[in-house]
Parts: C-alpha cells; structure tokens; sequence
C-alpha cells in the first residue's frame, strides 16, 4: 500500500516537473542565447506568469470572478519602489514625500518582498467581508477595488508623484531573479491547490452551499486564497516596477487587467497547466502583434498608427475562444507523466485517486 | 431667500444629474435582470453614441436633432449586433463566461475606437443650448440641467408605462422575474432579451447626447465613467431590481452633488474612491441594496 501511495504522489506531482522544466529551458536559453530583447521579453512572461498564477490561485480554486488584482500589482510596484529607492533618488522625484519615508532605503530583495506584504496586508483586512461575496457582486465589488486604488495612486501625489510618471527606480530585476520568482510561483499555485485548503475551496467552486453543508467554511477559504494571490501579485509588482523603471497609474488598470484575465482564461482557469499554457501562448501573441504595431507605427507606412491593433485581435480571438472552447485550452486538466513510467505491471492501477479531477 | 435659492439650485442640479444616472443604471439593469449578465460593454455603447455624434455631425448641414437620432440609433443598433454575435452564443455557459466576454467586447470596441478614429480627445459639434444659462430671478440654471431633467423624466416616464400596459413589455417584467418560468408560458427567449437589448442601448444613447454634451468632446474611454455610475447605483438600488436601479440613480445623483458642495477641495479629487467605497460597503451589509423592496432569492 505504502508504495501505491507513493506512486499517487508521484503521478500527482508530475506535473510540476513537466511545467518546471520547460520553463527553466526557456530561461537558459535566453540566459544563453538570447539577445537583449528576447532577455526582456523572458522577463516580461514570467512576471506574466507570476500574475496569471497568482490570479489562478484565487479566481481558479474559489470560483469567484476577480477583476481588481492589478490594483494589488499597483501597491506592490509603488509600495517596493518607495523602499528601494536611495533618499537622493527620492529626494529628486517626490518633493513633497513624507519625512518619514524620504530617508527609508533598504535592498532589492526586501523592498520586493515588503511590497508584496503591504498588497497582503490590505487584500487581509478588505478581503475578509469581501469573501462572502460570490457572482456579480464579487465582480463590482473587486471591480470597485481596482477603481478605488486607481483613484488613490492618481490622486496621492506625495506617495506616487499624481498621474505623472514616477522616475528614479533603479533597474534591478534581473533575467534570474524574475525566473526564480515565477518557478516558485508555479510551485506555490499547485502546492496550494493540492493543498486540503485548496481542495476545499475547489469544492465550494463546484457548489457553494453543497461544500458549506460538509463544514467547508467558505470564507476563511477564500480570504487566505486572496491574501496569497495578492501577496503574490504585490512581489510580481515590484519585480515590473524595477525592470520598467518609469511608469505612472495608468500602466494599472484596465488594459492590464484585460491581459491577465485573459491569459488566465484562455489557458483554463481551473488548473495551474491551464495557467502557465495561457501565459506562454499569449505573451508570446501578444508580444508578436506589439511588435507589428510599433514597426508599422514607427516605419509610417500608414497614414495614421495602429495604436489599439493588438488589443482588437487580442480581443476578438478572445471573444471566439469563449464560444468554442469557454472552460480554455487546458479545460481544467493537469499536465502529468503516464502513470506506466512508474507502475510496475504486477501493481493495481491507481485509477480511483488519481481521477479525482 | 439665500437658502431657498441654494437649495433650489442644488434640487435641479441632483435632479438632473440623478436623472441621467437613473437612464445608466436601468439600461445596465434591465439585461442584467433577464441575463444575469453585469455588461461592462454597456459604456461602449455610451461610446458609440459620442463618436456617431462626431462622425454624422461633421457633415454640416445636418440639423442636430437628427444627428442626435442617428446616434441613439446607432446605440440601439450596436446593442443589438453584439448581443447576436458576443452574448448568444455563451447565454448558456457558465455566467463568468458571459462576464468575461462583455469585458473582451468593450476592451474589443475601446481599442476598435482607437485605431479607427483616433486615441486623443476630439471636440464633437453641440448646439449652443448646452453651454447656455436660463436666469429665473436670482436662479442660474443650466439649459442642459433643464433638457436632462425633463428627457430623463420623459423616458422614465415612457419605459413605465411600455414595462406596465404593453404585452412586450410584461414579457420582459417576467422574464426579470423568473426567466425560466417565462420561457415556459411560452415568451419567446430571444425576443424579450433582445428588447431588453435594444431598450438599453436606447437608454445609452440617450445618456451620450448629454454625456458629450457636458465635455463637448469624445475619447475612447468615454464610457467608464458612465458603467462606473450605473454599477453604483445598480447596488445602492438592489442588483437586479428595475425599481431599485432608477433609485439608485437619483439617490447617487444627490450624492454626488451634495459631495461636491461639501467636500474640501483637496479632498474632492478622491470623491470617486469614496463613492466606491459606499459600493464596497453597501455590498457588504445590505446586499440586497439599500433600499430593497422586498427579499428577492438568488436565481439561476
């Protein structure tokens, strides 16, 4: 029995291992080969995928429809951004910053991770009443999140310089840094989904009044779902904000949150695969239709720009996809290793567990 | 005498303003009723009123009330068109398919508006009414605070009695009410979600004339603010009543002027993140809305 067991987890966490090497294959080659623009594109997917996932750890396990985690991308870079930059930096673009904060100046590293703590912090105390909700009020709720943040970085010119941009930040991000943080990211997603939490909440997804009848406690389930994913995106935040290194309020927002919720739902919501497939395919769509748009913007071939050209294809595939395939590529499916690499002919499948899809 | 006059002026302006935010609110609500479907394309159709505003008005020549008309019905018709070809293909997926889908179709047409028109600001024509004061006495008011208040009235008005004393019209009451059940007396599905389709691109077209007419431009991103007020007011008023809705509209009408008068000047950029702040609240302590008429049980 003991090796049946075994066998289950090692099927079961097969998929990490397909999800994981593909990934760091990737990163190698464009640590290797890659030109510099490759290098920035790799960074771009997996700060990507760090969001998607983080989207899926809490839109794909509960079941509930969030529109407002970029709002938590916008603390997280602004928040990381104020701690890692050097009092002379701060000095020169945030005049009227409050004392004291000007003098605050710590590392990369732990002005990432402060970032992300503060994204978790506001997602725990406006996530908890917030996880009662379910459906449409779910989505005006976080919705409404996703404005009031974005009216707050607008507005809130001694934290993030108003709508203009904020200068200063230093490019630290680095093509390894970024990929650790995405692989473990990926680690995360399905450890947590797999997790008995995780389970729960999966089954309050299916049905929320089933699962409560069984003593799930459907807000406690959710609220730490939302805290990890907003924790989550608040790192992926900060490690964007020292890569673009100039940005303003606008860059999170409704565009933005297209693309996320986007990847999310083309790969499926339901699995961590569907995730890491949806980031991967689009990211790599949308960087390629990018790349024609300012070509064709910048050659004046057209009389006028493209500007919009990406999202109207982006969308209208979008729009199909959701007509002919609405549960995404995955439709909810793991990737994982055929059982037979590691059943020994003599042993009982181990269908019943490992089903439990 | 002061007071009286202030608080005259405050009524017509919370009325106007209210009045149209009633006219957003019910046009989201009445296909949110029959569908389920929160449409974030609604403010789209805000958008396409604008740029048919901009487009037919460049032609001169054209009187405005007839380039008005063209833009409403063009609202009407694109209402219609994406209902046909985004919304009834996924009406029996799961709802978030639907929700997805309406935020692809108005990223779809904002970014559709950007390349084809233009991303920058562009002034439409409005006739002068819009701009011009009426002075009853010591009273300032804004023609166009007139013109809102009594189309907005009008059409409330009109909506009421099509919803009460027509057959189509108790269809789509029902249909709010229990769709299912509907369908089994034998309403035509497709018929009462497309009144209810083409009802709220009406009611969006009529909201643009008065929404560019307050700028006098149009952008892509026109039709934000106009889904933001009418997703407010929809859960002030109780998400899914028709009644709720126009309530809903008025009563943010009124707090939105009423916070413009008293809110400090530094604070009033923030007025947004406030209102939305109410929203949040509202939906967690009263999310049957404030002003809920009677207990209605989740349906599917």
């Amino acid at each position: 029995m003991k090796s049946d067991r075994l066998r289950v987890l090692t099927h079961r966490y097969s998929t990490l291992a397909v999800l994981l090497v593909p990934l760091l294959l990737i990163v190698l080659a464009a640590d290797l080969f890659g030109q510099l623009v490759l290098q920035r594109i790799v960074i771009i997917l997996f700060i990507n995928l760090m969001m998607v996932l983080a989207l899926q750890i809490f839109m794909g396990n509960s079941g509930v429809v969030s529109f407002g985690h970029i709002a938590f991308m916008g603390i997280g870079a602004y928040a990381s951004a104020l701690f890692s930059m050097t009092p002379a930096a701060k000095a020169a673009a945030l005049r009227s910053l409050y004392p004291i904060l000007a003098d605050v100046y710590v590392p990369f590293i732990p002005a990432l991770l402060i970032g992300g703590a503060i994204a978790a912090v506001i997602a725990a105390v406006i996530g908890f009443p917030m996880a009662r909700l379910s459906g449409p009020a779910a989505v005006i709720a976080t919705f409404a999140l996703l404005v009031i943040t974005h009216t707050v970085l607008l507005n809130w010119s001694e934290v993030t310089n108003g709508p203009r941009v904020l200068f200063g930040v230093e490019g630290y991000t680095t093509l390894w840094i970024t990929a650790l943080a995405g692989l473990l990211t990926v680690i995360l997603a399905y450890w947590f989904k797999e997790t008995s939490l995780g389970l729960m909440l999966r089954a309050t997804r299916e049905d929320e009044h089933a699962a409560a009848s069984i003593g799930v406690n459907v807000v406690i389930g959710r609220w730490i779902a939302f805290i990890l994913s907003a924790f989550v995106t608040g790192v992926a935040g900060g490690l964007w904000a020292h890569f673009i290194i100039i940005f303003s309020p606008v860059s999170f927002y409704l565009t933005q949150t297209f693309l996320i919720v986007m990847m999310l739902i083309v790969g499926g919501i339901k699995s961590v695969s569907g995730a890491v497939v949806g980031t991967l395919l689009m990211t790599g769509i949308f960087e390629g239709l990018r790349a024609i748009e300012n070509g064709v913007n910048m050659s004046n071939l057209l009389p006028g720009t493209l500007t919009g050209f990406t999202e109207v294809l982006l969308a209208i595939a979008m729009i199909l996809l959701l007509i002919r395939r609405p549960a995404g590529v995955m439709a909810g499916r793991e990737f994982r290793l055929p059982t037979r690499w590691w059943n020994r002919p003599e042993s009982k499948p181990v269908e019943a567990e490992t089903t439990g899809q | 005498m002061d007071i009286a006059i202030g608080l005259l002026q405050f009524l017509i302006n919370a009325l106007s303003l209210g009045g149209l935010y009633a006219l957003m609110a019910l046009g989201l609500a009445l296909v949110y009723s029959i569908l389920r479907l929160v449409n974030f394309a609604y403010g789209e159709l805000v958008m396409v009123g604008g740029y048919a505003l901009l487009v037919v008005g460049q032609a001169t020549g054209i009187p405005w009330l007839i380039v008005a008309g063209v833009a409403v019905l063009l609202a009407v018709a694109a209402s219609l068109l994406l209902e046909r070809i985004a919304f009834r293909p996924v009406r029996h997926a799961h709802s978030n398919t639907m929700l997805i889908t309406s935020f692809a179709v108005s990223t779809l047409l904002q970014n559709a508006a950007l390349l084809l028109i233009s991303p920058r600001t562009k002034a439409v024509r409005i006739p002068s009414f819009f701009t011009e004061n009426v002075s009853v006495g010591e009273l300032l008011i804004a023609k166009s605070n007139i013109v809102a208040l009594v189309v907005s009235f009008a059409m409330l008005g009109i909506l009421t009695l099509f919803l009460r004393r027509t057959i189509l019209g108790s269809a789509l009451r029902a249909a709010a009410d229990d769709f299912v059940m509907t369908r089994l007396m034998g309403v035509r599905a497709n018929l009462v979600i497309a009144t209810a389709f083409a009802i709220s691109g009406l009611l969006a077209g009529v909201v643009s004339l008065f929404w560019v007419g307050r700028t006098g431009s149009v952008v892509p991103a026109i039709g934000l603010m106009p889904l933001l007020v009418a997703f407010v007011a929809l859960v002030i008023g109780g998400v899914g009543s028709l009644t709720g809705a126009v309530v809903g509209g008025y009563l943010l009408g009124f707090l939105t002027v009423a916070l413009n008068s008293v809110l400090p000047q530094g604070m009033l950029e923030f007025r947004q993140a406030f209102v939305f702040a109410i929203v949040i609240l509202v939906l967690l302590i009263r999310p049957q809305g404030l002003i809920s008429l009677r207990q209605r049980a989740e349906r599917f």
